[in-house]
């Protein structure tokens, strides 16, 4: 069985974005770049399944510019089989991403699709059920455990209120919460080997898909910062301020 | 302009947060209907029919409601959406899950955890961890929105709108439901709570959370608790406070022995009055606080605790 694992090069989540005088966007230039954290979870799901026998191969697919061939070649390393590249220097939209993962999903046939729950840069949570949504394959998003029993997958779900477990038929769509796996660092041979191994290139332009934007990003703003506090020097005079002057307890 | 405000619940309540989410309707402007999509869930449908601003409940009972799977919720949504222009639900777990699946079956993008109303076609988000705060405008003829309830206040409840019956029973038949493992607590709900106290990596433990529990009765406080303080294993992650757990914005959030990285930050920082118990006076957190104590917490949380 096939394992799809769709991944995005982001921000380093260590590194605090800053945004353009301009307020057109962010400012990226010359900042630590990482596979987001949530899909490099799903890389070492799809992994630990290889690992397991229950999977046969593993494929990891990028959309992005050449860039992010660093990112795949990290998935490569952590024991993907193959990756592919969908070259475009667009910043593309939810529903697009989606609909380009649709076609490789008609392409490779994949039992399972694995991806991040959400990317850290624009932290839309969109892209896993958008997906499901065009294949019709059901969702097991958020999911702290992922079991394959024949053809049904059993999904533990991270809900507001607990766990939630759910069966899908495969094939399936499941989108990784942080405490699905702790992710392996990768080994220097596995980085050497995962040079040689291969990455293929295909231009989103030829999936014949109209990739028109849908939104118009207007302006990007620097939150509002709260204004510097004051240390207090004990517990009395912390439990007095909260009572007289914040007034929030009683 | 009409807009559906999906209701957020759990066949039994309605969660405290569509109230926010249809006060996010309300500053879109137009006329606004609610679904309530569960089964044996008339308790919902009735205290839908009470929120002002809502003039028609549409309630969808049916068995494969049951556990608003995406999958049978979605093809609900989007039959309904024909009839409207703008399709809202609470950026909770249910409709963080669903909603993305209807935008797609409608060929829209969505626009995620809103936080302010520009324009009927444009909204304020966060990115970045809400290190950065972006204005978009959707290009979308039909809008798909989910809400941060914490960018807005809840309407009343006295209203009285018409409840219609839907005999609706969309089920996509490739998932199901096999249990539930809830969090029992007897303290006030993480969203809900006006007052949150979290522990971080610096509790050390699981069991030093009781440190934690004391107060939070005293103060009918909800407990949370940092990414480090989840992946560490002290407490489950439905307790979790940050970029990728629960957005909180209380009267009183009180930080102990959290070191404040910005994934943290970013589930908190919109508290009205922030308080950090730390030792370390470098500790990042101290940016964002109202009031900063350098202590131990071992020592200062008993402490606080006998003077409340």
């Amino acid at each position: 069985m096939k394992v799809l694992v769709p991944i995005k090069r982001v921000i380093d989540y260590n590194v605090k974005v800053r945004v353009k005088a301009d307020n057109s966007n962010v400012d990226l230039a010359n900042v630590k770049m990482a596979i987001n954290p949530f899909c490099e979870i799903a890389v070492e799901e799809a992994v630990r399944l290889k690992e397991a026998g229950t999977v046969t191969e593993v494929i990891a697919v990028s959309i992005g510019n050449k860039s992010c061939q660093e990112q795949l070649r990290t998935a490569l390393a952590l024991g993907a089989d193959r990756a592919i590249q969908i070259d475009t220097e667009e910043n593309l939209d939810s529903i697009n991403v989606a609909k380009l993962l649709q076609k490789v999903v008609e392409e490779e046939q994949p039992q399972l699709v694995i991806l991040g729950k959400q990317a850290i840069d624009s932290d839309n949570n969109q892209t896993g059920q958008m997906l499901a949504a065009l294949t019709g394959m059901p969702q097991g998003t958020f999911a702290s455990a992922v079991k394959i029993d024949g053809d049904k997958v059993n999904v533990t779900r991270e809900v507001d209120s607990g766990l939630q477990t759910i069966a899908l038929t495969l094939p399936a769509i499941v989108t990784t919460d942080l405490r699905l796996n702790e992710p392996r660092y990768a080994s220097l041979p596995n980085i050497m080997k995962a040079k040689r191994k291969p990455l293929n290139v295909k231009s989103a332009a030829d999936f014949g898909i109209d990739l028109t934007a849908r939104t118009n990003l207007i302006k990007v703003t620097p939150p509002a910062e709260r204004k510097a506090g004051i240390v207090v020097e004990s517990i009395d005079e912390l439990v007095e301020k909260l009572k007289n002057e914040a007034k929030v307890i009683s | 302009m009409s807009i559906l405000v999906y209701a957020e619940h759990d066949n039994s309540e309605l969660k405290a947060d569509t109230l926010k989410t249809v006060a996010a309707a309300q500053a879109i402007g137009g006329d606004i209907h609610m679904l309530v999509a569960g089964s044996n869930c008339q308790a919902v449908a009735e205290a839908a029919s009470k929120v002002n601003g809502v003039s028609k409940v549409l309630v969808a009972d049916n068995a494969a409601y049951e556990h608003q799977l995406a999958e049978n919720v979605s093809l609900l949504v989007t039959e309904l959406a024909a009839d409207y222009d703008h399709v809202i639900a609470t950026a909770l777990t249910t409709g963080k899950n669903f909603m993305p699946r209807v935008a797609a079956l409608l060929d829209v993008t969505q626009i995620s955890d809103i936080i302010a109303v520009e324009s009927s076609d444009t909204f304020v988000r966060p990115i970045y961890a809400g290190n950065a705060i972006a204005t978009v405008q959707s290009l979308d003829s039909k809008k798909v929105i989910t809400v941060r309830s914490t960018g807005f206040d809840a309407v009343a409840t006295d209203g009285s709108a018409e409840i219609v019956a839907l005999d609706k029973a969309t089920d996509a038949g490739n998932s199901s439901h096999v249990n539930d493992e809830l969090s029992v607590s007897e303290r006030p709900d993480l969203g809900a709570a006006s007052i949150v106290i979290s522990g971080g990596r610096g509790m050390q433990n699981g069991e030093n959370f009781k440190l934690l529990e004391g107060i939070a009765d005293k103060l009918g406080a909800a407990i949370g608790a940092s990414r480090a303080a989840v992946d560490a294993g002290f407490v489950p992650n439905d307790m979790q406070v940050g970029q990728t757990g629960k957005i909180v914005a209380p009267d009183l959030y009180i930080a102990v022995g959290i070191s404040g990285a910005i994934q943290h930050l970013a589930g908190m920082k919109d508290s009205k009055v922030i308080v950090a118990i730390n030792k370390d006076p470098e500790a990042p957190i101290f940016q964002v606080a109202d009031y900063g104590l350098v202590a131990d917490l071992f020592d200062a949380l008993p402490e606080l605790e006998g003077k409340l």
